[in-house]
């Protein structure tokens, strides 16, 4: 909300329906919200009308198709492809506890740590956005090469035995395994969870962690009963950040995993652009939107954060 | 008891210098390979493994087909995108901040959610709307589809700056006579100038790098995203990884010249 509370009145008494500073012509706001909402009413919300309409029509491409209120393209994209939108929950959900794991250290190193390097940090965080990022993917091939050093490295230490015990990777691969698909989408959206983290714990008075010391908090405790509860607004905005393009990603699954590790968004991209199978694919998608949905709202009422939106 | 105690205090300190710098390396190791590869002289078609030096590719960028073709398509893309984007997203934010109206809630959320949505989603909801109207998949539908998310974001910087603006410089400005046309464009403007850069900027990163909504959009045009994709199917030539490089490279070189230039001027006003 933006009004102008703090500010002397320097006109006469203004009424309380015009503190703002400009007050005259009430359409104006109407007029600047004009050509944004149209917009957005016209490829945002139209679309998922239109969206919604085409999952259930039947028709063939060459007939042209009609709404027959066909709602057993729900049931059968269900049963035939709740394994992968079951792997974008897993992987998704995945992602985001190793972003959140791998994250956090270097968002409080910045934050708390870094001294006169920290805007350098900072600038190295977001430099690889430079490079397109289906670049980037694609150098994982490299670095996850079949017998590369990586590789080789993981096996030596008996990393994979674990991993292929779990099921994640197959033998002495890492490619075309979940583990590397996993690994790409948490490469690809770690800065996402790095940067609201820092602004979060940012604005972390530093004499609290000084008064949790001179109370004989351990550093531990310090960080378990000061620092990570005042940073938790990072922490639901960087999951919700992470999660939601992770869960819904299919560039990960296609270069770096195999038909075996296709989720959500390798389906509704093959069913759209390749099968051509419409309906099908605007239920997908429909679904994958509102399980999506469904599980940040359940996400956001817990953790008790609803001043997000 | 005490040394114990620093001991451990200073080791703890190490330890989250050392995991968030090894969480550096993560972000930054494709980046080095990117740069690395941008020298090799592949034998197949595809520049995955490591053959020999060579800058055969640094000095003939445009050596293969179509991608010097489809980065200049991209950078046209992005530049028109954000321009629709920055001006649509201006005044909608101004419209926020400055004003109260009604259904406020209903265009906050119809902002917010296009970035709360898998970008999948939307690009198929689009497609849809495109193929139901008969729209021809072109350069035009891609520029839509890059105004519509861009547009939130930018939104979203201005608001920030915007919102912490103190009002009483409009106010000063109008007792001095300035009409509303050279407050705006003496005092509003100038001060939510940097908001609007940084969300210009955002969208011009955001429309560039997009793949997702463009593999959705395009027909058979070719983004430089798609070039890559494409590639990434028939054969990766090493120009790919020149680009990469190249562009990281220029933007890197910008941000610092940028930080200098502040801290010079910080320490100016300082003194």
């Amino acid at each position: 909300m933006a009004t102008v509370t703090g500010a002397p009145p320097l006109a006469p008494a203004p009424g309380p329906e015009e503190r703002s500073p400009r007050r005259r012509g009430r359409l104006t706001p109407y007029w600047l919200l004009l050509p944004g909402m149209l917009w957005l009413l016209v490829f945002f919300a139209l679309p998922m009308v239109y969206q919604a309409s085409t999952s259930v029509q039947t028709g063939s491409l060459e007939e042209g198709y009609r709404v027959t209120w066909h709602f057993a393209t729900y049931w059968d994209a269900v049963t035939d492809y709740w394994p992968q939108f079951l792997r974008s929950v897993a992987y998704a959900g995945a992602a985001t506890v190793l972003c959140l794991l791998l994250g956090y250290p270097l968002a409080y190193l910045i934050a708390f740590r870094a001294g006169r390097w920290r805007n350098l940090v900072l600038v190295l965080v977001i430099a690889p956005f430079f490079t397109s990022f289906l670049i980037r993917t694609l150098a994982w091939k490299t670095i996850l090469a079949d017998g590369g050093p990586v590789v080789g490295a993981l096996d030596a230490l008996h990393v994979l035995d674990v991993t292929s015990w779990l099921g994640v990777t197959a033998g002495d691969r890492v490619l075309a395994t979940p583990l590397a698909v996993v690994c790409g989408l948490t490469y690809n959206f770690l800065p996402f969870m790095i940067l609201p983290l820092y602004t979060s714990l940012e604005r972390i008075d530093g004499r609290l962690h000084e008064a949790a010391g001179d109370l004989y908090a351990r550093p531990f405790t310090t960080f378990r009963k000061v620092t990570f509860p005042l940073s938790a607004p990072g922490v639901v905005s960087g999951t919700l950040l992470t999660f939601i393009p992770a869960s819904g990603d299919y560039v990960n699954a296609d270069l770096l995993g195999s038909p075996d590790t296709r989720m959500a968004g390798n389906v509704i991209q093959t069913q759209f652009l390749r099968v051509l199978d419409y309906p099908t694919a605007a239920a997908l998608s429909f679904l994958l939107m509102a399980g999506i949905l469904a599980i940040v709202t359940l996400y956001i009422r817990r953790s008790g954060t609803e001043d997000l939106v | 008891m005490t040394f114990l105690r620093s001991l451990s205090r200073r080791l703890k300190r190490r330890l989250v210098v050392i995991a968030g710098l090894l969480t550096l390396g993560y972000l930054l190791l494709p980046n080095i390979v990117v740069t690395v590869f941008s020298f090799n002289d592949p034998k197949g078609r595809f520049n995955y493994e490591w053959q020999r030096f060579s800058t055969d590719a640094w000095t003939d960028p445009c050596g293969v087909a179509g991608l010097c073709g489809s980065l200049s398509l991209s950078l046209q893309l992005a530049a028109w995108a954000t321009l629709g984007a920055t001006v649509l997203g201006t005044m909608t934010a101004f419209a926020l901040v400055r004003y109260r109206f009604r259904a406020r809630g209903a265009v906050n959320s119809l902002i917010f959610l296009p970035m709360a949505m898998p970008e999948v989603v939307m690009a198929a909801s689009l497609l849809t709307l495109f193929l139901n109207l008969g729209a021809e998949l072109g350069f035009r539908t891609i520029l839509i589809a890059h105004v519509v998310f861009c547009l939130s974001f930018v939104v979203t910087a201005v608001k920030a700056r915007v919102m912490s603006m103190d009002p009483r410089l409009e106010q000063a400005a109008q007792d001095l006579y300035a009409g509303p046309l050279q407050t705006f464009l003496r005092v509003t403007l100038p001060i939510a100038a940097p908001g609007i850069a940084a969300g210009a900027l955002l969208a011009f990163a955001l429309s560039f790098d997009d793949f997702i909504i463009t593999n959705f959009t395009a027909g058979s045009t070719v983004t430089f995203p798609m070039f890559v994709w494409g590639s990434a199917q028939r054969g990766t030539p090493v120009q790919i990884n020149v680009v990469g490089t190249a562009v990281f490279l220029v933007a890197v070189l910008c941000v610092l010249a940028a930080m200098v230039m502040g801290n010079r001027r910080n320490r100016r006003r300082a003194s």
